[in-house]
């Protein structure tokens, strides 16, 4: 009883954390750079439109993820071409960007499907596949654990990648240096431009993603609610991390558990499921008033960088 | 004069806007709909009754509210994510308020504000101690209190005192004493069935918010933080009671938002599927409105008549969402507008010659 309740609860982990880290991880690129991306809730909606689309169509799963991670791509470079050659504020851009995206995700959605803002549903064929599906008896601790979404394994491997770029590669410790003084950069030949553009870019592509395995994996279908928030609690565990892809996943996966215990207990109708939903974000808040403290953050992040002609 | 017009931030909104319509127009091309025929339904479901004016500004109400609590902040260097969850708790401390409180006449609806202008200030502050006690990132923490308060809210609702016997998923109504709809004679005059006090309310505040950044020492204070924060350290001013003080009247705004809408439109708060918007809504407002007071009754007004226009849309079998893109690209090109004065300012005044 204790083993597969555990079993369930990591089942509700291994569904609930992705989409938050593989967002929360784009969001550490665009960030550590010197960009601030307000706009991931909007990306990750493209992403899960164009991701569900697609997948309609083509019947894979897996070309439908890569095209919303595209789709998210699109709008990241949209971001950066308008933050970083334009020098627009960069909050007020992610805000248009968090217009757009749900906008037109919704306004395509309905001129696709005669008027619908839902898609159809897919056939589970068509999501993402699962890892090791057949080898447990459906409802078994081992199911519950090691017969989750391939991607979400994937999401794990990608916080050790993304920290090895970050803290092992040239291209991290530029990343990092463009984020905290441009200006030192330019002068050591670094193109900070460059490394932005790269860098927020990549937040899309992955916002995208993030977006297209709610689509693809969760929930079957894209409607205009299917992402609501999400984006900004990736922002959020971000911050909490302190813009560090290491501290980022262990934001996501304090919102993962609670999801999973709140689903868990949810179903017994003991206490209030509002009350428990609210337990994910006081234990944020209380985690980082009596345990993490202030974070660093990237000391230009937000400051528009003018390059010297 | 020529110098004077390119300078102003007006002239770039209102380029921005006509440049958001034309990228509205080319989607709706793309997608095989006549632009003229969604735009025509669009102004003439603003414009082509009184009743329609009045109703578009009936929306704008809660918009300014919230439009004003972003600018507001925006100008002492805090950025106000967290309207959303100030309104929601704005809205709800009106309604329970309106309900369980029974004070006779005006007296019951001005104590309602107070509770929402209270609740909503309290939201902000709590995130000001926050960040100026232990130095949490307010962004993280008005993104959680949005959340909190959203489930406080459907919470609430559920309470059996609170919750309505109708069956619906949503409150209680307000008492009639609690209403802040205009007398009846208004109502038949105009046509509207909603008008209520809450545009009076809100330009109002637009009004007094204008006065204290642009007229009292305060205003300066916050406004020099807004412009650097180590400056005004430097110059004798306490940054973290600034801070504290901004953001509680940047919540207190937003909870008013909830305030006006509840008690005069909705008369109840329904059970939340997805956050209101209006808190997000607001920061457009505010950016259209180039983040001043006044400004922001114009970008609300306009931000009314595009969703309650918008609504419309649908009559004609246009995705109403196309008003959403307008929005968002309309909000892109305020953010480039640098952009425009540079190139409008190289080509007019060279022309003018050395004037």
């Amino acid at each position: 009883m204790l083993l597969s309740n555990l079993g369930l609860l990591i089942n509700a982990m291994l569904v609930s954390t992705p989409p938050l880290l593989l967002a929360g991880l784009g969001s550490c690129f665009s960030e550590r750079s010197g960009v601030i991306n307000i706009g991931i809730e909007g990306m990750m909606t493209i992403g899960a439109f164009v991701g569900a689309v697609v997948a309609y169509y083509t019947h894979n799963g897996w070309i439908g993820f890569f095209a919303g991670g595209l789709a998210g791509a699109v709008l990241g470079l949209l971001h950066s071409g308008v933050c970083i050659s334009l020098h627009a504020d960069q909050t007020i851009a992610g805000t248009a960007i968090n217009f757009i995206g749900p906008g037109l995700a919704v306004f395509l959605c309905s001129a696709i499907f005669d008027g619908s803002t839902d898609t159809p549903a897919l056939d589970p064929t068509w999501k993402l596949p699962k890892l090791f599906a057949g080898l447990f008896p459906a409802g078994s601790f081992g199911y519950n654990v090691f017969a989750s979404y391939v991607v979400a394994y994937i999401s794990f491997v990608l916080v050790i990648v993304c920290w090895f770029i970050f803290f092992k590669t040239r291209f991290g410790m530029r990343l990092r240096a463009a984020g905290e003084h441009p200006e030192a950069c330019e002068t050591l030949g670094i193109n900070v431009y460059k490394v932005r553009y790269i860098c927020v870019i990549t937040s899309g592509f992955l916002s995208g993603l993030a977006g297209a395995f709610v689509t693809l994996a969760t929930v079957s279908q894209f409607r205009p609610s299917v992402i609501v928030g999400q984006g900004f609690i990736a922002i959020a565990a971000v911050i909490f991390g302190k813009f560090t892809p290491q501290g980022t996943f262990l934001g996501c996966v304090i919102f993962g558990f609670c999801n999973g215990v709140r689903s868990l207990i949810g179903s017994s109708n003991i206490i209030s499921p509002n009350l428990l939903s609210m337990i994910p974000y006081f234990v944020t808040i209380l985690t980082l008033i009596f345990f993490v403290g202030a974070g660093h953050v990237p000391a230009a992040n937000g400051k528009i960088f003018v390059r010297n002609k | 004069m020529k110098k004077k017009i390119l300078d102003s931030a007006a002239l770039y909104t209102i380029i921005s806007i006509l440049i958001g319509f034309l990228v509205g127009a080319i989607l709706l091309l793309c997608i095989g709909i006549s632009p003229a025929k969604a735009y025509a339904k669009l102004i003439s479901g603003v414009f082509s009754k009184p009743k329609f004016i009045v109703y578009s500004i009936v929306y704008a109400a809660p918009l300014i509210f919230t439009g004003l609590s972003v600018a507001f902040s925006f100008r002492t260097g805090i950025f106000n994510i967290g309207a959303e969850g100030q309104y929601v708790v704005g809205s709800l401390a009106a309604v329970v308020v309106g309900i369980l409180v029974p004070i006779p006449g005006p007296l019951h609806a001005i104590v309602c504000i107070l509770a929402a202008a209270l609740a909503g200030a309290a939201w902000g502050a709590i995130v000001g101690v926050l960040k100026v006690k232990k130095g949490i990132n307010e962004v993280l923490s008005y993104i959680m209190f949005n959340w909190i308060a959203f489930y406080l809210s459907n919470y609430v609702v559920n309470i059996k005192a609170i919750h309505t016997d109708q069956g619906a998923e949503a409150s209680k109504n307000i008492l009639d004493s609690a209403s802040i709809k205009m007398p009846k004679a208004i109502v038949q005059l105009t046509g509207c069935g909603d008008v209520h006090w809450g545009i009076v309310m809100a330009v109002v505040a637009a009004v007094l918010i204008w006065f204290l950044m642009s007229k009292t020492t305060l205003g300066y204070e916050l406004r020099a933080v807004g412009f650097s924060k180590t400056a005004s350290e430097y110059a004798g001013i306490s940054v973290n009671r600034i801070f504290l003080l901004s953001m509680s009247i940047s919540g207190l705004l937003a909870g008013l938002g909830g305030a006006v809408q509840t008690l005069g439109m909705a008369g109840r708060v329904s059970q939340f599927a997805s956050q209101e918007q209006y808190g997000f809504q607001g920061i457009t407002v505010a950016l259209v409105g180039a983040t001043h007071p006044i400004g922001c009754i114009f970008s609300g007004l306009f931000y009314g008549a595009m969703k309650y226009g918008g609504n419309k849309l649908t009559v004609v079998n246009v995705p109403t969402e196309v008003v959403n893109i307008i929005m968002g690209t309309i909000i892109i090109f305020i953010s480039i507008s640098h952009v425009f004065k540079a190139i409008l300012q190289k080509a007019l005044l060279k022309n003018g010659g050395n004037q």
